[in-house]
């Protein structure tokens, strides 16, 4: 996670989730995913500890495209002008689509709680059953 | 089995992590949901011994992090979620694992303290906020209340000025806690007007923040203030919810540790930095915990065997 942080001074969305970088890419995962997640920051403390939950979501909740996207580059006109996003004064912004159609977004921090409790409800739950407790747990001795 | 796990990796947390590598102990550090702690919020530090120039707070963590390194410290994205005890080993729950460890700092630092408004929560993102650097540019030629008396409060309130065309200071004393120097520096900001004794009672808008109530707390006077957004500095409280069951906390949630020592109520478990610190809060007194910590462990691992 470091790392995620400091290379990002110089290198923006230094994360593991895939970046949006174009108004082409935008519009391909909003066209072939029903549900997507994206996330749009910068590396700044509100921003990373998102970043960092959606890295462990993506891999439980396969039935959604989770992407972030660097908030200073052109393509992010598309979600910085989205309405629901237009009294946003907060980063990061996070928006969810259903069938390209924005069923929530959210400004500023969001905690996994929060998070998981919007994914749930709108996209459904993951298949998995341990998202929340963690229960399958490896002991390390 | 690990020697020592340290949660959390501010100065206090990195510091411990440097010394028990030093010591031979190879730590392990989990880092938490924000690596580096508070501290990364800092555009400028100025005031860490041995910096003769102004360095940001990630910088300085990242140096911190690197000396750990170099003496093999190893880290892991990860926050504590559950500690048990078992005999005289600690079982770590964090992430999808639980790791054993002969010993335990704590070092998980403060988070920030919220206004306890309902409509801060309504309007957090939508005007009001916790981070100057993060948001401040979402101002622009816009008027700010910065709420606060610290030197974090001083801090954000001069870098606002960078963009807001007026920034008010809200604070509920009429004195500061902030240090002199941050107080001359604020003072002479012309852009910066200072509302105190204040208290933030409401926050207005409908979808985003257009002002505030402030009371004034001696005379129980309310007034209206115009303003587009709200920056909380109003300090923090520590991080020690998951560990309540395992060692004595105070009324506040800080650890409570032996005079002189960092040793907690629960042998094998020591507290070091923000966590602990009621009074201080400064990152040097962070790492001087830390080191504290560090050479407590090496001490209690020693006895142990």
């Amino acid at each position: 996670m470091w790392n995620i942080i400091w290379k990002g001074k110089d290198n923006m969305l230094n994360t593991n989730l895939k970046h949006l970088e174009t108004e082409e890419e935008v519009k391909e995962v909003l066209e072939n995913n029903e549900n997507v997640m994206i996330c749009c920051g910068r590396m700044g403390p509100m921003c990373i500890p998102v970043y960092g939950i959606l890295e462990q979501l993506e891999g439980v909740y396969s039935h959604i495209a989770f992407r972030d996207q660097d908030f200073d580059i052109p393509a992010a006109d598309f979600i910085k002008s989205l309405p629901e996003c237009s009294s946003f004064m907060g980063l990061p912004f996070t928006v969810y689509f259903k069938s390209a159609k924005v069923v929530v977004a959210t400004s500023s921090i969001q905690s996994k709680e929060q998070i998981t409790k919007i994914l749930d409800k709108e996209f459904g739950k993951s298949s998995l059953n341990n998202v929340h407790q963690n229960s399958k747990r490896s002991i390390v001795k | 089995m690990e020697n020592v796990v340290i949660a959390g990796s501010g100065p206090a947390g990195l510091t411990a992590a440097l010394y028990t590598a030093r010591a031979g102990l190879n730590p392990l550090v989990l880092e938490g949901h924000i690596p580096g702690g508070q501290l990364i919020v800092s555009n400028e530090v100025e005031n860490y011994p041995g910096f003769t120039e102004p360095i940001s707070g990630i910088e300085l963590v990242d140096r911190f992090r690197k000396q750990a390194e170099q003496f093999a410290a190893r880290f892991k994205s990860e926050s504590v979620e559950e500690v048990k005890k078992q005999n005289d080993i600690f079982e770590v729950s964090a992430g999808n694992q639980t790791i054993a460890t002969r010993s335990l700092i704590i070092a998980t630092g403060a988070q920030a303290r919220r206004l306890p408004i309902p409509t801060e929560r309504k309007f957090y993102g939508k005007g009001v906020s916790g981070c100057a650097t993060c948001d401040g540019a979402f101002f622009r030629n816009k008027e700010v209340l910065v709420v606060g008396g610290g030197n974090t409060a001083m801090q954000d309130a001069v870098f606002l000025t960078r963009f807001a065309s007026k920034v008010t200071i809200v604070h509920r004393r009429d004195y500061l806690r902030a240090a002199a120097i941050e107080v001359e520096r604020t003072k002479k900001e012309p852009k910066i007007e200072w509302m105190v004794p204040r208290i933030v009672e409401e926050i207005l808008g409908s979808d985003s923040v257009t002002g505030a109530i402030l009371r004034n707390p001696q005379t129980n006077e309310e007034h209206r203030i115009q303003c587009d957004g709200i920056f909380v500095a109003i300090g923090h409280d520590p991080q020690t919810k998951v560990f309540k069951e395992l060692v004595k906390t105070d009324e506040n949630g800080f650890i409570q540790v032996e005079a002189g020592s960092t040793r907690t109520s629960m042998p094998g478990v020591f507290a070091c930095g923000d966590v602990r610190d009621l009074v201080y809060k400064q990152a040097v007194v962070a790492a001087g915990h830390g080191c504290m910590a560090a050479i407590d462990v090496e001490h209690y691992l020693e006895r142990k065997g």
